[in-house]
C-alpha cells in the first residue's frame, strides 16, 4: 500500500477558520434552505390569494339593494269588477302592477325634490327588479283589504343598481347599456343619501332558490342547499353502513386468496379513478339503464356514494386495523363468537375513527361537481324548497357546487358575485365538516 | 480472557488528539453525561465500555457534534480538537466532521454503487482534481479497508447488495475516504456475526496506524482484543479510564471490577 | 307508489318475525333463556332476516330489470318504418313510454276511463291534446303504432307489477314462515343468523368489484355502439376536432389528448418543484410548531373543491393572465386573446396539486431511514448535500410514483378545465390559447339535448373510456412503484 495520506500535510487548517469551500457550501445550503422555505410561502401565499379572492368578491352576495317604494294600490287598476274576489285579483298580472310601482316611485322622487331627467314613469322601472312588482302583488293577495291604500314597500332593486351600489357597474360601464343610464345612477345617490335606496342584509339568499338569467338580483341558494342536503343524506344511508360492512368483511373475515386481492386492488384504484367517469357510469346505469329520475338528489347521491366508498372503506380499515389483536382475543377468550367479538367490542372501539373518516369523505362528496353535470343537477330547476322526504330526494334539484357552475357560465356579472357568494357557504360547510372530523379524532382518540 | 495478550502488549505514548474537559451533556432536563474528562491519544485505539444507557454512544457523539441533530441535546464543558474547541461558535461542524469520521452501529449504505458510496465525501469535500484522483482515492480506501479484492469487479453494483459484513466494512472505507483524522466507531460489529466482526476489528487495528480510533462497544471482550486505552462509563460518568490492560486486570473501582467480572451490566 | 308499500309491508313484517321468534324461542324454553341454543335476539334476529333479505333483493332486482324487459318487448312492435321516420329506436321508446306515462296520470287524475286508456285510437281522438290537458307536454301529434305500443305497455306493465308483488308478499311470508316453523330452543340460531350476516358484508365487500364493473360495462357498451357509428381510426387518428348535429362531425382525439397533455404538463411544471421542496422544507428543515403551522394549511388547498378552483381561474387568473400578456397588456405582447388558456387551467391546476405532491412526497422522504441521514452527516456532508445526495436519490421512486398520481389526478380533472381552458380542440403550441381537453368535451356532449344515439354523445364514452385506460394505467403504475418503494423500507 503507497503512503495514503502523503496528500494530506495541506489538510492540517484549523476548525476555527472556515475554508473557502465550506463557505460555499454553506452559501448552498443556505441557499437550498430559503428554496424550501419559499415553495413553502409560496404555497401558503396561494391559499392565502384563493381565500381573499373569494372573500372579497363573495361577502357582497350576502348584501343586497333595496329600493323603499310607497305605492298606491288602485282599485281600479287591480280590482276592475270592484268586488274584492280574491279569484278575480289572481287575474291581474305583474303588468298591471308594473305601472303602479313605477309611478309611485316618481311621485316620490319628485316629491323630494330630486334633481333628475326622467318624465315618464316606465324610467323608474329601471332602477327595480322585474321582481318587484311579483312581490307587491303577493301582497295584494295576501291583503286584499289593504287596496286603495298607499303602502311603502321594500322592493329589490334592479341589478344594475346593486352593482352600482357595489362597485361593480360604473357609469363608464353603462354608456351603451339599454337597462340604464349615467343619469339613474345620479337620482341613486340622491336617494341613497335620503335612505331610500339601502344595502341590507340578504337573507333570500341564503334560502331562495336560483332565478331566470335576467334577475340574478333575485337569485337564492337555498333550494340547492337542500338538493345537497338530500344527496348527501343518500351518501350517508347507502356508504356508511356498505362501507363499514366491506371494511369489516376485508379487515375481520376475508381469507387471503386472489378474490379478496381482486377487492382490495379494486378499492384502491377506485380511489384514484376520475370523478367525471363516476358521472358517465351514474348516467348509463342508473339514468339510460335503471331508469331513476334525471336530476334528482337520489341519482347524484348513489354516485356520489360509489365514489365515497373507498375513502371510507380504507379509513374504516384503518380504525379497525388500530384496535388491538388483545381486545379480539379477550372477547373469544370467554366464549363469545367472532361475529360477536367484531360487533360487540372491536366496532364500537373504532367508531370514532369510522366517523372522522366518514365526515371527510361526506365533505369530499360535498364538493363534487363534475358527476352531477352528466346526470342533470345543473341549473334552474327547482323553484321551491321540497316539502317532504320522498320529494326532497326524488324530485329534480341542483346541488351546491353544480348551482355554483350554473351561475359562473351565465353572461352577466353579477352572477360572478353570487357564485362567489355561493363558494362562501359551501366552504363554511366545509370547514365545518372538517373541524368537526378534526375534533372527533382529538377527542377520541385512542393511543394503545 | 486473554490475559497474556493484554499484559504483553507495547503500549507508546502518542499525541493527545482529542481532550475533553469537564463534559456534560443534557437531553433536555436529563443530565445524560457528567463532568467526563477523558485524554484521547492519536494512533491509538480507544474503547468505551459500560452498561447500556451509561452515555458511552452519547459521550462518542458529541465528539464530532453529531448531537447537534437533535434539538434538545446541549454540551457544556470543552472538548479540544488539536487544542481547537470544537463547542466554539465559529467551528462549523460540516468541517468538523470531515476531520473526525464516524461509522454507525448498522450498516448504513447509500441506496448507491459502491463507487460512488466511496466516493460520496471526497465528491462534497472537493478531494480530488482529476477523475484518476478519484479512483484512486476509491480504490485505496477499498483497500485500507479490507473490502477491494471482494467489490472490485463489481464497483457499479449496488452497496445494499453486499452482506452484512462488507456493507460495514464498506462504510468504513467510506469514512477513510474523506481523509479523517479520527474515526468513531459506534458498536460497528453488533449487527455483523463472528466471521465478518473478526475481519472488522483486524481492520481496526490496521486502522491505527494512521488514525485515532474510537470505538464503542458492549462487548468486553472486543474492548479487550482492539484497544489499548479503555473508558468504562457508569450512569452517564466516566468511572475509569486507563491502559486497557490495566482495567482488565487491575481495575481500581470497584464499580469496573462488577462490570468486568459480570456483576453489573 | 307501489314499491314502496310492498317494501313497507315486507319491512313490516320483518319486525313481527322479530317479535315473533324470540317469543316462540322463550316459550319452547319455558321462559328460561339458559335452556336456548342462542340469546334470544338471534331467534327474532333468523326470522326477520328470512323475511326481509330475500323479499327485499327481488324486489330491487325486479324493479330495475322490469322497465328494461318490458321496453324490449314493446320494441318489437314497433315497425321499422316508423324508426326510419322517428330516427332512432330510442327516441321512439322514450315517446311510447312518456305516452303510457300520460295516460296512467289521465287516469289517475280522472280525465279518462281506464277502459278509455286502453282503447283509445289516435286516428279518432287527439291524443296529444287530450294528454296536454292534463299537463302532459308531448313534442309531436301521437302515431298510432306508437300509442298501439304504449297501451300494450300499460298492460304489460300492470301484469308485471302485479306479479311482482304476488312474489315479493309471497317471498317474505314464505321467508316469515319458515323461520318462525323452525324456531324452538335446539335451533342453532345464532350460527343461522351470523352466517347469514357474514354474506352481507362479503356482498357489500363486492360492490367495489360491482362498481368497477359497472364502470367498465357502461364505457364499453357504448363505446362499440359508438365505434359502429363511427370508425375507430378516425377517432383515434383524426387531428379535428369539430362535432356538428348536421351529420359531418370529425371526432378525432388527438387535439383533445393534446390539450390534457399540455395543461398536465404546465400544472406538474408549477406544482412538483413547489410541493417538493415544500416537503423537503417541511420534514428537513421545519421545526415542529413550523410544522404543525404550515402542513395543515398547505394541506387546505387539497380540501378545497375543484369548482372553486374553476371559478378562480374564470374570473381572477384569467383576466390577470390576459393583463399580462394580452393585447395592451402590461408585456406588451399579445399572446393571449381571451381569459380561458392553457395556461390559466395549467396554472390553477398546478395550485391545486400543490399539496397532494407534497403530502405525497413528504410521506415518502419520511420513510427514509434516519441512518442514510446519520452516515452522511458523519461524513460532513452539510444537510442540503445529505438532502440531494442521498435522501432524495433514495426517495426517487417514490416519488416518481407521487407524481404518476399526481398526472393521473391532473388528466382526470374536470371543472377547472371545462371553466378555465377553453371550447376548441385544438393542435397548438401557444399555451396562451384556449384548448380543450378530453373531461371538458366528455362533458359537453353529453350535457345539453343531445340525442343519446348519436355518434357526437356517444364520442364521450368512447373519450371516458380512453381516459379511464389511461388514469387506470398511470395508477396501477403508481401505486406498484409506491408499495415496492415501501417495502424496500420496512
Amino acid at each position: 500500500m503507497t503512503d495514503f495520506n502523503s496528500d494530506m500535510a495541506s489538510k492540517k487548517s484549523s476548525l476555527l477558520v472556515a475554508d473557502a469551500r465550506t463557505q460555499k457550501r454553506n452559501k448552498a445550503e443556505a441557499r437550498f434552505r430559503a428554496y424550501g422555505l419559499a415553495a413553502v410561502g409560496v404555497g401558503l401565499l396561494f391559499l392565502v390569494i384563493l381565500l381573499t379572492t373569494i372573500i372579497s368578491n363573495g361577502s357582497s352576495a350576502f348584501k343586497q339593494t333595496f329600493v323603499t317604494v310607497e305605492v298606491f294600490l288602485d282599485p281600479a287598476k287591480i280590482d276592475k269588477k270592484g268586488n274584492r274576489n280574491i279569484e278575480d285579483l289572481k287575474k291581474a298580472t305583474t303588468f298591471t302592477y308594473k305601472p303602479l310601482i313605477q309611478q309611485g316611485l316618481l311621485d316620490q322622487v319628485n316629491a323630494a325634490g330630486y334633481n333628475h331627467p326622467f318624465e315618464k314613469h316606465k324610467a323608474m322601472g329601471q332602477l327595480l327588479s322585474a321582481s318587484a312588482a311579483g312581490q307587491v302583488r303577493q301582497f295584494v293577495l295576501d291583503n286584499p283589504d289593504r287596496l286603495g291604500e298607499t303602502v311603502e314597500f321594500r322592493l329589490i332593486a334592479a341589478s344594475r343598481v346593486d352593482g352600482y351600489l357595489k362597485g361593480r357597474v360604473t357609469r363608464e360601464s353603462v354608456a351603451r347599456d339599454k337597462n340604464i343610464s349615467a343619469e339613474h345612477f345620479d337620482l341613486v345617490d340622491q336617494m341613497q343619501a335620503d335612505g331610500l335606496v339601502e344595502k341590507v342584509f340578504n337573507m333570500a339568499f341564503i334560502t331562495g332558490a336560483d332565478a331566470s338569467e335576467a334577475r340574478p338580483e333575485q337569485a337564492g341558494f337555498g333550494v340547492s342547499m337542500a338538493g345537497s342536503f338530500f344527496m348527501m343524506l343518500v351518501v350517508l344511508g347507502v356508504s356508511l353502513p356498505i362501507g363499514v360492512a366491506a371494511s369489516i368483511y376485508l379487515e375481520e373475515f376475508a381469507p387471503q386468496n386472489w378474490f379478496t386481492d381482486l377487492i382490495e386492488v379494486n378499492i384502491s384504484n377506485l380511489a384514484a379513478v376520475p370523478s367525471i367517469v363516476f358521472g358517465i357510469l351514474g348516467l348509463a346505469v342508473f339514468i339510460q339503464f335503471a331508469h331513476l329520475p334525471q336530476s334528482a338528489p337520489l341519482v347524484g347521491g348513489l354516485v356520489l356514494s360509489l365514489m365515497t366508498l373507498p375513502t371510507i372503506i380504507i379509513s374504516t380499515r384503518a380504525a379497525l386495523k388500530s384496535v388491538p389483536p388483545s381486545i379480539r382475543d379477550a372477547a373469544l377468550g370467554i366464549g363469545a363468537s367472532k361475529m360477536q367479538s367484531v360487533f360487540h367490542h372491536v366496532l364500537p372501539l373504532a367508531m370514532p375513527g369510522i366517523l372522522t373518516g366518514t365526515i371527510i369523505g361526506l365533505a369530499q362528496a360535498l364538493g363534487e361537481t363534475a358527476p352531477l353535470l352528466l346526470i342533470g343537477m345543473v341549473g334552474f330547476i327547482a323553484t321551491n324548497m321540497p316539502d317532504t322526504l320522498a320529494e326532497g330526494i326524488l324530485s329534480p334539484n341542483s346541488a351546491m357546487p353544480a348551482q355554483i357552475y350554473e351561475w359562473a357560465k351565465r353572461a352577466d356579472p353579477a352572477w360572478y358575485e353570487r357564485a362567489w357568494g355561493g363558494i362562501i357557504i359551501l366552504l363554511v360547510f366545509l370547514i365545518t365538516m372538517n373541524t368537526l372530523a378534526v375534533i372527533l379524532r382529538r377527542r377520541f382518540e385512542r393511543r394503545w | 480472557m486473554n490475559d497474556m495478550r493484554i499484559m504483553e502488549r507495547s503500549v507508546e505514548t502518542n499525541d493527545i488528539k482529542i481532550a475533553a474537559n469537564k463534559v456534560q451533556v443534557f437531553y433536555g432536563e436529563n443530565h445524560a453525561i457528567k463532568d467526563v474528562d477523558v485524554q484521547i491519544e492519536d494512533k491509538t485505539v480507544t474503547a468505551f465500555i459500560g452498561p447500556s444507557g451509561c452515555g458511552k454512544s452519547t459521550f462518542l457523539r458529541t465528539l464530532n457534534r453529531m448531537n447537534d441533530t437533535i434539538d434538545i441535546c446541549r454540551v457544556e464543558g470543552d472538548i479540544l480538537l488539536d487544542g481547537e474547541n470544537i463547542y466554539d461558535p465559529k467551528v462549523d461542524p460540516v468541517q468538523l466532521r470531515a476531520k473526525v469520521g464516524m461509522v454507525f452501529q448498522k450498516p448504513n449504505p447509500f441506496p448507491k454503487s459502491i463507487y460512488d458510496n466511496v466516493a460520496y465525501g471526497p465528491r462534497i469535500h472537493g478531494l480530488f482534481q482529476t477523475k484518476a484522483d478519484l479512483d484512486n482515492i476509491v480504490e485505496k480506501s477499498l483497500r485500507r479497508a479490507a473490502i477491494w479484492d471482494e467489490v472490485k469487479d463489481r464497483l457499479d453494483g449496488p452497496g445494499t447488495g453486499l452482506s452484512g459484513g462488507q456493507q460495514q466494512r464498506l462504510c468504513i472505507a467510506r469514512a477513510v475516504a474523506t481523509e479523517p483524522e479520527v474515526l468513531l466507531m459506534d458498536e460497528p460489529c453488533s449487527a455483523l456475526d463472528p466471521i465478518a466482526t473478526a475481519q472488522v476489528e483486524e481492520l481496526i487495528d490496521e486502522l491505527r496506524e494512521k488514525f485515532a480510533v474510537v470505538i464503542v462497544t458492549h462487548s468486553m471482550q472486543q474492548a479487550a482484543r482492539v484497544s489499548q486505552k479503555t473508558a468504562f462509563f457508569h450512569l452517564g460518568n466516566l468511572v475509569e479510564f486507563g491502559e486497557t490492560g490495566q482495567i482488565f486486570t487491575n481495575p481500581s473501582d470497584p464499580r469496573t471490577e462488577s462490570y468486568i467480572s459480570g456483576r453489573i451490566g | 307508489m307501489p314499491v314502496l308499500w310492498i317494501f313497507l309491508f315486507v319491512a313490516g313484517l320483518a319486525v313481527i318475525g322479530f317479535v315473533l321468534g324470540r317469543a316462540r324461542a322463550l316459550r319452547s324454553a319455558d321462559g328460561d333463556v339458559r335452556h336456548l341454543h342462542s340469546l334470544p335476539f338471534y331467534y327474532g334476529a333468523n326470522a326477520a332476516l328470512k323475511t326481509f333479505v330475500p323479499a327485499a333483493i327481488v324486489l330491487a332486482v325486479w324493479s330495475v330489470a322490469q322497465p328494461m324487459v318490458l321496453d324490449r318487448q314493446v320494441s318489437t312492435m314497433i315497425p321499422q318504418s316508423v324508426i326510419d321516420d322517428g330516427g332512432s329506436l330510442g327516441l321512439i321508446m322514450s315517446d311510447v313510454s312518456r305516452v303510457a306515462a300520460g295516460l296512467d296520470q289521465a287516469v289517475a287524475q280522472g280525465a279518462m276511463t281506464a277502459e278509455e286508456a286502453a282503447t283509445l285510437r289516435s286516428e279518432f281522438t287527439d291524443v296529444r291534446a287530450r294528454l296536454g290537458e292534463i299537463g302532459v307536454a308531448l313534442g309531436a301529434d301521437v302515431k298510432p303504432e306508437v300509442l298501439a305500443a304504449a297501451q300494450a305497455l300499460r298492460i304489460k306493465q300492470n301484469t308485471a307489477s302485479w306479479i311482482s308483488t304476488f312474489v315479493v308478499v309471497a317471498l317474505a311470508i314464505a321467508g316469515f314462515g319458515w323461520a318462525v316453523m323452525q324456531t324452538n330452543k335446539d335451533f342453532r340460531a345464532r350460527t343461522v343468523v351470523e352466517s347469514g350476516t357474514k354474506s352481507l358484508l362479503i356482498l357489500s365487500a363486492c360492490l367495489a368489484v360491482l362498481t368497477t364493473v359497472g364502470i367498465i360495462l357502461s364505457l364499453v357498451f357504448n363505446t362499440i355502439e359508438f365505434f359502429k357509428l363511427y370508425s375507430a381510426k378516425d377517432f383515434f387518428f383524426g387531428t379535428t376536432w369539430s362535432p356538428s348535429f348536421t351529420g359531418t362531425s370529425q371526432l378525432g382525439i388527438l387535439p383533445l389528448l393534446w390539450g390534457t397533455m399540455y395543461i398536465s404538463i404546465i400544472a406538474l411544471i408549477v406544482a412538483v418543484p413547489i410541493g417538493l421542496f415544500a416537503a423537503v422544507y417541511l420534514s428537513e428543515y421545519a421545526g415542529p410548531k413550523t410544522r404543525a403551522f404550515a402542513k395543515p394549511l398547505i394541506e387546505i388547498l387539497a380540501g378545497i373543491p375543484t369548482i372553486v378552483y374553476g371559478l378562480f381561474a374564470l374570473l381572477t387568473v384569467g383576466p390577470l393572465l390576459v393583463d399580462i400578456f394580452g393585447d395592451g397588456g402590461a408585456l406588451g405582447v399579445s399572446w393571449m386573446k381571451g381569459g380561458t388558456a392553457v395556461m390559466t387551467a395549467g396554472l390553477v391546476m398546478g395550485v391545486m396539486l400543490i399539496p397532494f405532491v407534497s403530502s405525497l412526497s413528504d410521506d415518502i422522504i419520511n420513510a427514509v431511514p434516519q441512518s442514510l441521514r446519520d452516515g452522511s452527516f458523519g461524513l460532513g456532508a452539510t444537510k442540503s448535500e445529505t438532502i440531494r445526495q442521498v435522501v432524495l436519490p433514495a426517495a426517487l421512486p417514490g416519488i416518481v410514483g407521487a407524481i404518476l398520481l399526481a398526472a393521473s389526478r391532473a388528466i382526470g380533472e374536470t371543472m377547472i378545465v371545462v371553466l378555465g381552458a377553453g371550447a376548441a380542440g385544438k393542435l397548438d403550441m401557444n399555451p396562451f390559447e384556449a384548448m380543450t381537453t378530453v373531461t371538458a368535451k366528455i362533458v359537453s356532449q353529453l350535457t345539453g339535448d343531445g340525442d343519446f344515439a348519436s355518434p357526437e354523445a356517444l364520442v364521450a364514452f368512447a373519450l371516458g373510456m380512453t381516459l379511464f385506460v389511461i388514469t387506470l394505467g398511470l395508477n396501477f403504475v403508481a401505486l406498484y412503484i409506491v408499495r415496492k418503494y415501501r417495502e424496500q423500507y420496512d
